[in-house]
């Protein structure tokens, strides 16, 4: 393949795409969009699995997760298998498909990847604590006009913009 | 339509608009934090402006019932505190939840990565929760939304979002035009 990757969309008009699947979502699903939920779900899941389910049951958190259909029944699982899909089928045919670890030039592989799970981690905790990520809290969420949206959106960017400073070496 | 296939089919739409604008790419979602490359904050923006607009108008026409959409609950407190730290996370991270399964999915292998950091983070969470879960309750206001706190008539917010995004467009620009 000597073809040169394509270039990426305008990124109002994939803005404007993205509130236009997201407002599917609202009108066909009843919910918005999410991704965090679908980490939660199957960590009660693993759980469940691991420990006894009537144990992992009691778990206050995981509890909601394993009532009714059950953790592997959940709406934001198979939206976030669909994600999969698309982001491969995307790149596939922009040309974009690559194993790789994408870094700053100042910092290697191995870094860049034990930042990744670090990172990933502290997201993780975040997304507990304010009941959900980007996608299904302030994306959504501030499509809906939630308080509690926006409250994390503007708290999202000031502690992403307040630690930049600190991992300057990793991007730049 | 069978609920689980509208899921598969709304998440395939999702993956696939976020590669396209890039958002599959760390550095590029890390350059957000550093003011060179505002594609995050640009395509955020865009999305919640159409999706803002098309739901006030579409309930105003009667054909979407907002009562009907599941609207985020608010909790003041810990979505203050979830927030900055989900923010730190990010910046570290240079993926959030949703763009670390599309890098993963176009074979990154810092998005796998950021994928099994966030899976572990919520495991060890929930694994700890019983002393968090006074605070995580705390502060709850209900599916509260700002027209309901600011007192201003919806039409009147959405508006005001409208300009304040088409501003705030001008301005990541110039930024863009500085870096």
């Amino acid at each position: 393949m000597s073809t040169p990757p394509r270039r990426y969309a305008d990124p109002y008009l994939a803005g404007v795409c993205l509130g236009l699947v997201l407002l599917a979502a609202f009108v066909f699903a009843g919910r918005g969009l999410g991704a965090s939920g679908a980490f939660a779900s199957s960590a009660a899941g693993v759980v469940a699995a691991a420990a006894s389910p009537s144990r992992a049951a009691a778990n206050p958190y995981f509890a909601r997760y394993l009532a009714g259909d059950g953790p592997w029944r959940e709406w934001l699982l198979f939206e976030i298998a669909g994600v999969i899909g698309g982001g491969f089928l995307s790149a596939l045919f922009a040309g974009r498909l690559r194993a790789a670890i994408e870094r700053g030039p100042n910092i290697s592989g191995r870094s860049r990847l034990a930042y990744a799970f670090g990172g990933g981690a502290v997201m993780g905790v975040g997304a507990v604590l304010a009941r959900g990520c980007t996608s299904g809290l302030a994306l959504t969420g501030g499509a809906l006009l939630s308080a509690g949206a926006w409250v994390f959106m503007i708290a999202a960017f000031a502690g992403a913009y307040a630690f930049a400073p600190f991992v300057k070496r990793a991007w730049r | 339509m069978n609920p689980y296939a509208v899921a598969v089919l709304i998440g395939i739409t999702f993956g696939w608009t976020l590669e396209r604008a890039g958002l599959g790419s760390a550095p590029k979602l890390a350059g957000q934090f550093y003011l060179t490359d505002l594609t995050v904050f640009k395509v955020m923006f865009s999305a919640i402006v159409t999706a803002m607009l098309g739901a006030f108008w579409l309930s105003r026409l009667g054909i979407l019932d907002l009562s009907q959409v599941y609207i985020p609950e608010t909790f003041l407190g810990p979505q203050l505190a979830g927030g900055l730290l989900f923010g730190v996370g990010f910046v570290v991270a240079g993926l959030c939840p949703g763009t670390s399964c599309v890098a993963a999915a176009t074979g990154r292998g810092d998005g796998a990565m950021v994928m099994m950091g966030m899976f572990s983070g919520v495991l060890v969470t929930g694994l700890v929760f019983a002393p968090l879960r006074e605070f995580y309750e705390s502060t709850s206001r209900g599916s509260l939304t700002l027209p309901e706190l600011l007192r201003v008539p919806y039409g009147v917010i959405v508006c005001a979002i409208v300009a304040m995004a088409l501003i705030a467009f001008q301005v990541a620009e110039r930024l863009e035009k500085r870096a």
